[in-house]
């Protein structure tokens, strides 16, 4: 059943907390985009995706997918996973760790439940998405394959060569959500390799592209569903998600500072002090 | 160099072939092709199976990643390209998106080697088998001739996890039995107790007319087909060294990465023996005709037999 509005701003306030303190735990790990996506994350794994977290199926035979290419924004997805039955809560305590599931950039290496794809080398899960949209084609699935990309990440040109393949050969099935943070680890992306419209450039290149407030949790529900619906049309699918860098946690705001740093253990206690516990700690 | 009266076909064409085969055998096999499929004797499957044959375009990093996607769904993916494009260019997506994320993708890979001929040294790779060999999981496999292409690409198709098969462009003689090919199993071609002659791919076929040679010689050099670099066929590499005593190693690839370094990587744990390395010596290739080719960079019959010479003088 699908959660409302309150469960869901409390399962983001949750994930905030996850996030920090995993990073917090073993002092890396980046928590800048994992906070600015807790929405995005909460809404696709509580509420859109068609999936069986009970009994993991690597193939996803008639489930829904999400491919995260993105990897470093690892804390979010494990959040996410955990949260909606994937594994125990609990092992959130081991990211990063030595032996643990959680390596510091999802891998299907050790066999952790819910992901499909080893990411960290950008610039690849739209490709692997392509490949998943494109087998569900062959096999008359109706379900759908979602993936999450950086902006910054769209430096990278294989994206665009998997751009080009989703709209030559119609992959309506395939929905590509950019994570519009406006921010890599350098600085501002305007300033790195600035992309000016980014929807007109999907746009020539034959995608559908809509747009939303990926802080806004109402906004993203709507989206996420209205991009179900335009799906089977033709075209695959863009998602440009308006987001902030570490969204959630005022003093991480409005830089690019927190893209890969912990905070210490004043900052923590700030931090978790902005979100207080919901649903309970792991 | 050759036997005028062997017959003669192409490798990549036993590639066509096997995959055509493979094709009509397993619904889940599909095939991926980065705007080569006539180079890359696709054709004949791509008219069969139209629904499972996916033209990439000249874009072999996406077709990689393709492959890990159409693998994470249960297909059973070959890609077609060139050596060069399915290996170094795409070196990143096959190591995180193949081989660590242990995707059962077949990267098939034509114009290996300075037999491609003309095209020159920007189309012919002589890294790939180290570079592939490298990668944790990965099963690397370099036939020798129509007979074993076919054999080896119908056999990856039942062998679970990333496979790299290797193989060329020239026609080239044919003298292996379709069934005598299983993966990881070296295959002795030539009996000899003088010398043993360590072989993969075209070489293969150099290394049994040096054999002949050294014969008239009067000295016995046995030839073992390599065909599988990885894994390596240890207990007959040493089975065999233990009699002969002496190696000579020959491939089309460069001596550093290549079966030769992993044969003396063996060897020098287990059994210290002479080796001598028929391969390119840290050179690019150039253009010119294969045979040209192979003679300039010493990997013709008579390079062998050089090498065997000193191999057995080094006892």
């Amino acid at each position: 059943m699908n959660k409302s509005t309150t469960e869901l701003n409390e399962q983001v306030k949750q994930t905030r907390r996850d996030i920090v303190r995993m990073v917090h735990d073993v002092q890396s790990g980046h928590p800048g985009g994992s906070l600015g996506c807790a929405e995005f994350f909460t809404v696709l794994y509580q509420n859109i995706l068609r999936h069986n977290s009970d009994n993991f199926n690597m193939s996803a035979d008639d489930e829904d997918v999400f491919v995260l290419s993105n990897g470093h924004i690892s804390p979010v997805y494990y959040s996410a996973l955990a949260h909606s039955g994937y594994f125990p809560v609990s092992e959130l305590k081991t990211f990063r760790k030595l032996n643990t599931r959680l390596q510091g950039h999802p891998t299907t290496h050790e066999g952790l439940p819910g992901v499909r794809i080893a990411s960290g080398s950008l610039g690849q899960g739209l490709s692997v998405a392509a490949g998943i949209a494109q087998a569900k084609k062959l096999d008359n699935e109706d379900k759908l394959v979602y993936v999450l990309m950086g902006d910054g990440e769209l430096q990278e040109g294989q994206i665009w060569e998997a751009v080009m393949y989703a709209a030559h050969n119609k992959l309506d099935n395939l929905i590509a959500t950019v994570d519009v943070n406006g921010r890599q680890i350098d600085g501002d992306t305007k300033d790195i390799m600035g992309f000016t419209e980014l929807k007109s450039k999907f746009e020539a290149f034959d995608w559908n592209v809509i747009s939303m407030n990926g802080n806004d949790i109402e906004d993203v529900q709507d989206t996420l569903s209205k991009a179900g619906l335009l799906s089977g049309n033709g075209k695959p699918i863009c998602i440009l998600m308006q987001t902030e860098m570490g969204n959630g946690v005022d003093f991480m705001m409005g830089s690019h500072k927190w893209h890969g740093i912990p905070p210490n253990d004043e900052q923590l206690a700030y931090a978790l002090q902005q979100n207080p516990s919901t649903i309970g700690d792991y | 160099m050759t036997n005028s009266s062997q017959e003669k076909k192409d490798t990549r064409s036993g590639f066509g072939a096997g995959l055509y085969e493979i094709g009509l055998q397993n619904s889940d096999v599909v095939a991926l092709c980065a705007d080569l499929t006539g180079s890359l004797k696709m054709n004949a499957f791509q008219d069969k199976f139209p629904k499972r044959f996916f033209q990439m375009g000249i874009a072999e990093a996406n077709m990689m990643g393709m492959a890990a996607g159409l693998a994470t769904a249960g297909k059973i993916p070959f890609t077609g390209t060139f050596a060069n494009f399915s290996t170094g260019r795409v070196y990143d997506q096959i190591r995180q998106s193949i081989a660590y994320s242990h995707k059962n993708v077949k990267i098939c890979a034509s114009h290996a080697g300075l037999t491609l001929g003309e095209d020159g040294a920007t189309q012919k790779i002589l890294e790939d088998i180290g570079l592939m060999k490298m990668l944790p999981g990965m099963v690397v496999i370099n036939p020798c001739d129509y007979n074993q292409t076919k054999a080896a690409t119908m056999a990856i198709a039942d062998h679970y996890g990333p496979v790299y098969l290797r193989f060329g462009r020239p026609k080239w003689p044919i003298f292996t039995d379709p069934d005598s090919f299983e993966i990881g199993k070296a295959l002795h071609m030539r009996e000899g107790k003088d010398v043993t002659i360590f072989a993969t791919g075209h070489l293969v076929w150099n290394s049994l007319e040096a054999a002949k040679a050294l014969e008239e010689k009067g000295i016995s050099a046995e030839v073992i087909n390599i065909h599988t670099i990885k894994p390596l066929d240890n207990e007959a590499i040493l089975d065999a060294v233990a009699a002969t005593k002496c190696v000579v190693t020959a491939e089309e690839h460069q001596m550093n990465g290549g079966l030769g370094d992993s044969i003396c990587q063996l060897l020098s744990k287990n059994l210290p023996t002479p080796v001598e390395m028929v391969a390119v010596n840290d050179s690019f290739g150039e253009s010119g005709k294969p045979t040209e080719l192979l003679d300039k960079y010493g990997l013709g019959v008579k390079d062998v037999i050089a090498a065997a010479k000193r191999a057995i003088a080094r006892k």
